[in-house]
């Protein structure tokens, strides 16, 4: 799906993406430098490691933890991470008994402000169709096995709202400084599909 | 609207295809593509309901046989032609002029 078969030959997107920029350019509409501007604070600051450290935090002090569960929004805002994609951030807890996980069936709605630009598959058909009715098959197909006790729940982002998980922190990590645990958050952890790493897998 | 983009429950969609490492673009275009987007966004041409309808309004098969920034690029195109400020007639000359310079 997606990239892996385009109906049309990637050149001609290129060629069509190439001209729309040229016109664009030539009308004044956008910018060479804000252009390259955008791309470079997507590929360099925006991504990820801003989730891990929210997370972290969360893990570290138990009334971050309580403001981030209660109001998104406002506690991922502490850390100045608002805006576009991100205006309405709902974060939702895994615990022994509730493992969550997030989609946007109906396009790819994703928080950007915390987790950067959603991967290949987050936005491609087959995740989006299946999460909802077969979770545990999606969670194995990630590599992750939960107890068959646990409950899944599945979040429908939209447009207005988006979700992010706040996964539990892992066993053995108690002397670990915030900055230590952000290594041990993984993108996927936050979506769901993952388990954040335990130290030994971040140390091998 | 009820979709092709309205795919929860649907079967048969086939693997999750997970990349190890991926980068955050693949390709330059989409780099480009991207930019774009959000600049034309920013400077009130659409706003993101506007996209999203856009693209919702592909042809099914279109839709399913395309990549993500492919679909904003087609929503960029519907918008940005309903808001006058670029043809797809401007586009497709475009496209001819890059195609004839050798341009690929």
């Amino acid at each position: 799906m997606g990239a892996h078969h385009h109906h049309a030959p990637p050149s001609d997107v290129r060629i069509r993406v190439r001209a729309i920029e040229s016109l664009l350019l030539e009308k004044g509409l956008v910018d060479s430098a804000a252009m390259d501007k955008i791309v470079e604070t997507f590929e360099k600051d925006i991504g990820p490691r801003r989730g891990a450290e929210v997370v972290a935090h969360a893990w570290t002090d138990p009334e971050y933890r309580k403001r981030l569960l209660e109001n998104g929004t406002a506690a991922i805002g502490e850390f100045g991470y608002t805006g576009l994609q991100a205006e309405e951030m709902i974060v939702v807890e895994d615990t022994p008994k509730v493992h969550n996980m997030v989609v946007c069936t109906l396009c790819s709605c994703y928080p950007w402000t915390v987790l950067g630009l959603p991967p290949v598959w987050y936005k491609s058909a087959p995740y989006r169709s299946r999460v909802v009715i077969d979770p545990r098959g999606v969670l194995k197909e990630f590599g992750v096995t939960l107890p068959e006790s646990t409950e899944i729940r599945v979040w429908d982002s939209n447009s207005e709202l988006r979700y992010m998980v706040l996964p539990m922190r892992p066993e053995g990590t108690e002397g670990l400084s915030e900055e230590a645990l952000a290594e041990l958050i993984t993108r996927d952890s936050m979506i769901g599909t993952g388990l954040p790493k335990t130290p030994a897998e971040v140390a091998a | 609207m009820n979709g092709v983009q309205d795919m929860g429950g649907m079967h048969n969609m086939g693997p999750i295809v997970h990349e190890a490492n991926e980068p955050v673009f693949h390709e330059e275009w989409e780099r480009r593509a991207f930019a774009m987007l959000l600049l034309c966004l920013g400077g009130g041409h659409y706003n993101l309901d506007m996209a999203r309808r856009a693209i919702e309004l592909m042809p099914p098969a279109e839709y399913l046989d395309t990549s993500y920034y492919e679909h904003w690029m087609h929503g960029l195109e519907v918008l940005m032609a309903e808001d006058g400020s670029l043809t797809r007639e401007e586009i497709d000359a475009r496209v001819a002029q890059l195609a004839a310079a050798g341009v690929h």
